[in-house]
C-alpha cells in the first residue's frame, strides 16, 4: 500500500510533539532576529560611522548558507570552552541569520519616516532616545509588520535545518521514524502538509494584517 | 442611397457599477469628417474614444464602423458580442494617439513605428522601415529615428506616436487629449502635425481636446458633452459663436475666462 | 550596496582565501573543498536554470492560462512556497522511491531546488509583468496587436528589467540552499566541510574557508546581476540624464 492511514495516525502524536519543538525554535529564533535586527538598525542611525561595518556584516551573513552557520556555531563554541546544546546553538544561528534580514526591513521602515519628523523633534529639543522611542519607532514599525511577518514564516520553514545537528524537531523525528520503519511516505508527507497548512494560514493572517494597516493609514 | 457613415454609435451606454458614464449615445461621423469633442472632465468624452478603440467594453447598444458592427457580429440574423478575431479585423481601421504618448520605452522611434506593421500587418522589414522613415520625416523627426523615447521631448514623443499610429494605415484616427500632457511651448508643434495630416490625408478624425482655438479652426463639427450625453453639437462657428444651450455657454465662458 | 563595494568585497574574500592558502593548516583542506565547490556550482547553475523556466511558465499560466492550467500553476506555487525546501528535498529523495520512482541524488537536488525557487520566482515574474504601465497594453491594442504579440514584444521586454534584481536575490537564495544537498549524500561544499570537520576537528580553518567560498560565489552572482541590470536598462535610462 502506498499510503497507510493507520500508520499515519500512529505516528501523528509523535510528530505533534516534535511540532512543538519546531514552533518553539521558530518563536525563540524570531525573538532574537526581531530584537537583534532592531538593535542593528538603530545603531546604524545612532552611530553613523558603524553604517558601513554593519552593511558588510549583514551582507556576510546573508551571503552564506544558514546550514553552514548552524554547523559553525555548534562546533565552534566548544573550542572556546562553551558547550551549547544543539537546540540553543541552532536557534541562535537561525536568529542571527534572520536578524540580518530584519535589520534591513527596519532600516527601510526608518528611511520612510519623513525628515521633517526628525527636524520637528530637534526643534522641540527632544533627546535622541525620546525621539526614537516616542516619535520614530511608533511610526516606523506598523508599516513593516507584514514584512517582518513574512520573515517569521520564512524562518519557520528553515527550522528543518536543525535536523542536521540532530535537534528532535519535526524533520528529524520524521527521518527517525522513516529509518526505523522503512516507511518514509507518511512521516515526510505529514511534515510537508503541516508546513503547508501553517504557511497558508500565516499568509492569510499577514494579508489581513496588511489590510488592517492600510485602512488605518488611509483614515 | 446615401453613403454609409464611417462610424455610428447606436444607443451606446457605458456604466461602471452604479456610475453611468455614457447614456444612450447616438453619434454618426461621416467619411473624412473631423469631429472635436469638448466638455468638462468626467463628461464621458474620453470614454467615447476608448470604446471605439475597444479599450472599454460597452454595456448597451452597438458601435458600427463602415456599416459593420465593431462590438458585435452577425450570427444567424442577430447580433451577438464579437469574438477577438472579428474585433481585430474591424479594429485594423482605427488608430489612436494617447494623452500620455504610450510609446514603447525599450524601442527607438523607428522601432516603435515598424513594430506593428511587421508583426500585425506582416510587412517586410525594409518596406516597413521605408514607410516609417516617410512618416517620421513628415512629423519632422527623421533625425531622431534612432533615439529612444526617454531621449525625446514630450512634443517629439507625441509626434512619434502620431507617426506610429499612421504607420498602420488606419481610416479613422482618434486623438485623446494629445496635448494635455505637454508643456505649453510644445503644444504648437503637435497641433501643426495634426493640421498637416488633416490636409494631406483623407482621414476621418475624432479628437477630444481642450484646445478650443484648434477645435474651432480645424474641425468640421464640434460636440459638447455633458454628463454622459451630447448636449449640443454643430459647426464650430455656430457652437462657439452662438451656443444655444445654457450648459455650453457656461462651459465656454469658464474655459475662455481661464485663458 | 553599491557595485564597487561588492567588487571590493569579492576581491577581499578571494585575497583572504589566497593568503590563508599559504598556511599549512588551511592548505590541507583546499583541494577537497574546491572539489565540493564545483559540485555546489553545478547544482546552483542547473537549479537556477530550472527555476527561471518554472517561474516564467507558472507566472504566464497563472495570469493568462486557461482555468485548469491556472489551477495547476497555483497549486504548484502554493505547495513549493508553503513547504520547506528541505522537506521537498527529502520527499523527492526518500518518498518518491516508494512510489517506484528512484532518481539520482544529483537530479533530486536540481529538481527540488529549481522547483522551490521557481515557485518564488513566478511571483516576481508576475509582479514585474503587472508593473508595466497599462498604457503599454492600450498602445498595443490601438496598434491592433494580438495579446501574445503584446506580451512577447512589448510587455515582457520591459518586465525583464524589473525582474533582474529580485531574481538576483533568488539565485543567491538558491546558491545558499545548495548546502542542503549535503544531507542527501551529495558531496558538495557543505558536505566536504562537515566530513573534514568530523575527521580532523579543525573547525575554524575549515569553516572559515567554506564561508569565504560561499561569500565569493554569492558576491559573483550579485555583481553579475547588477551588470546585467545596467546593460538591460541601457536603452531605457540613456535619456534620463538628458
Amino acid at each position: 500500500m502506498i499510503w497507510d492511514w493507520s500508520f499515519a495516525l500512529e505516528i501523528l502524536p509523535v510528530l505533534a510533539r516534535a511540532a512543538v519543538i519546531s514552533i518553539e525554535a521558530t518563536l525563540l529564533g524570531f525573538a532574537i532576529a526581531a530584537s537583534l535586527g532592531l538593535v542593528l538598525a538603530v545603531i546604524r542611525i545612532a552611530v553613523p560611522w558603524t553604517g558601513w561595518t554593519i552593511s558588510v556584516l549583514v551582507e556576510l551573513i546573508r551571503s552564506t548558507p544558514l546550514l553552514i552557520q548552524i554547523f559553525f556555531l555548534y562546533f565552534v563554541f566548544p573550542k572556546f570552552g562553551l558547550v551549547l546544546d544543539a537546540f540553543t546553538a541552532g536557534v541562535m544561528a537561525i536568529g542571527i541569520h534572520y536578524a540580518a534580514y530584519c535589520s534591513e526591513v527596519y532600516r527601510a521602515g526608518f528611511d520612510n519616516i519623513h525628515r521633517g519628523q526628525w527636524e520637528a523633534s530637534i526643534a522641540l529639543n527632544l533627546s535622541s532616545w525620546t525621539t526614537f522611542r516616542d516619535i520614530i519607532i511608533p511610526q516606523a514599525i506598523p508599516p513593516i509588520v507584514p514584512a517582518l511577518g513574512n520573515y517569521l514564516v520564512a524562518l519557520f520553514k528553515e527550522t528543518p535545518l536543525l535536523s542536521a545537528i540532530a535537534v528532535l524537531e519535526l524533520m528529524q523525528t520524521a527521518k527517525i521514524i522513516g529509518s526505523e520503519t522503512f516507511r518514509y511516505t507518511e512521516p515526510i508527507t505529514l511534515v510537508g502538509l503541516f508546513f503547508l497548512a501553517m504557511s497558508l494560514v500565516s499568509a492569510a493572517l499577514i494579508r489581513a494584517l496588511e489590510r488592517l494597516l492600510n485602512r488605518r493609514n488611509t483614515r | 442611397m446615401t453613403e454609409q457613415p464611417m462610424v455610428r454609435f447606436d444607443n451606446v451606454s457605458k456604466r461602471y457599477g452604479a456610475l453611468t458614464v455614457l447614456n444612450g449615445l447616438n453619434l454618426e461621423i461621416a467619411r473624412g469628417e473631423k469631429v472635436s469633442v469638448i466638455g468638462p472632465s468626467g463628461s464621458g468624452k474620453t470614454t467615447v474614444l476608448r470604446m471605439l478603440m475597444t479599450l472599454e467594453t460597452i454595456n448597451d447598444g452597438v458601435i458600427w464602423v463602415e456599416g459593420e458592427p465593431l462590438t458585435h457580429m452577425q450570427q444567424g440574423g442577430t447580433l451577438v458580442p464579437a469574438n477577438l478575431a472579428h474585433i481585430r479585423r474591424i479594429r485594423a481601421k482605427i488608430g489612436m494617439v494617447f494623452q500620455s504618448f504610450n510609446l514603447f520605452p525599450h524601442m527607438t522611434a523607428m522601432a516603435n513605428c515598424i513594430e506593428a506593421p511587421i508583426t500585425v500587418l506582416g510587412m517586410k522589414r525594409a518596406d516597413a522601415e521605408a514607410r516609417a522613415a516617410e512618416l517620421l520625416d513628415m512629423v519632422g523627426l527623421s533625425q531622431k529615428k534612432d533615439h529612444y523615447p526617454s531621449q525625446l521631448s514630450g512634443g517629439q514623443q507625441q509626434r512619434v506616436a502620431i507617426a506610429r499610429a499612421l504607420a498602420m494605415r488606419p481610416k479613422i484616427m482618434l486623438f485623446d487629449e494629445v496635448t494635455s500632457a505637454l508643456d505649453p511651448e510644445l503644444v504648437g508643434e503637435v497641433l501643426q502635425v495634426i493640421r498637416q495630416i488633416g490636409r494631406e490625408h483623407d482621414l476621418t478624425m475624432l479628437m477630444v481636446t481642450h484646445q478650443m482655438g484648434f477645435a474651432k479652426e480645424f474641425s468640421d463639427r464640434v460636440c459638447f458633452f455633458y454628463q454622459g450625453k451630447i448636449c449640443e453639437q454643430g459647426p464650430p462657428g455656430e457652437l462657439f459663436g452662438a451656443p444655444k444651450n445654457e450648459r455650453t455657454r457656461q462651459f465656454l465662458h469658464a474655459v475662455l475666462e481661464a485663458g | 550596496m553599491g557595485i564597487r563595494t561588492l567588487v571590493a568585497m569579492l576581491f577581499v574574500s578571494l585575497a583572504v582565501i589566497a593568503v590563508l592558502a599559504t598556511q599549512a593548516t588551511y592548505r590541507l583542506f583546499l583541494p577537497g573543498l574546491l572539489q565540493g565547490a564545483v559540485l555546489t556550482m553545478e547544482i546552483a547553475i542547473l537549479g537556477s536554470l530550472l527555476a527561471v523556466i518554472m517561474g516564467v511558465l507558472a507566472a504566464l499560466a497563472r495570469m493568462y492560462g486557461p482555468a485548469p492550467l491556472r489551477w495547476l500553476a497555483t497549486v504548484y506555487v502554493e505547495i513549493f512556497r508553503g513547504t520547506s525546501a528541505l522537506v521537498q528535498l527529502f520527499w523527492l529523495f526518500f518518498v518518491l522511491p516508494q512510489f517506484g520512482v528512484t532518481l539520482d541524488a544529483f537530479l533530486v537536488a536540481v529538481l527540488a531546488l529549481g522547483l522551490n525557487v521557481g515557485a518564488y520566482g513566478s511571483e516576481c515574474v508576475r509582479g514585474a509583468i503587472q508593473s508595466v504601465a497599462r498604457g503599454q497594453w492600450e498602445a498595443g491594442t490601438a496598434l491592433n496587436m494580438s495579446r501574445a504579440q503584446m506580451l512577447r514584444r512589448i510587455i515582457l521586454p520591459q518586465a525583464f528589467i524589473a525582474m533582474i534584481p529580485p531574481w538576483g536575490n533568488l539565485f543567491i537564495e538558491l546558491l545558499k540552499s545548495t548546502a542542503l544537498v549535503s544531507l542527501i549524500t551529495l558531496s558538495d561544499l557543505a558536505f566536504k566541510a562537515q566530513q573534514m570537520n568530523q575527521n580532523t576537528f579543525k573547525t575554524i580553518p575549515i569553516f572559515t574557508l567554506v564561508l569565504l567560498m560561499y561569500l565569493a560565489m554569492s558576491l559573483t552572482v550579485s555583481i553579475g546581476m547588477r551588470l546585467l541590470e545596467k546593460r538591460a536598462s541601457l536603452g531605457l535610462a540613456r535619456g534620463k540624464a538628458a
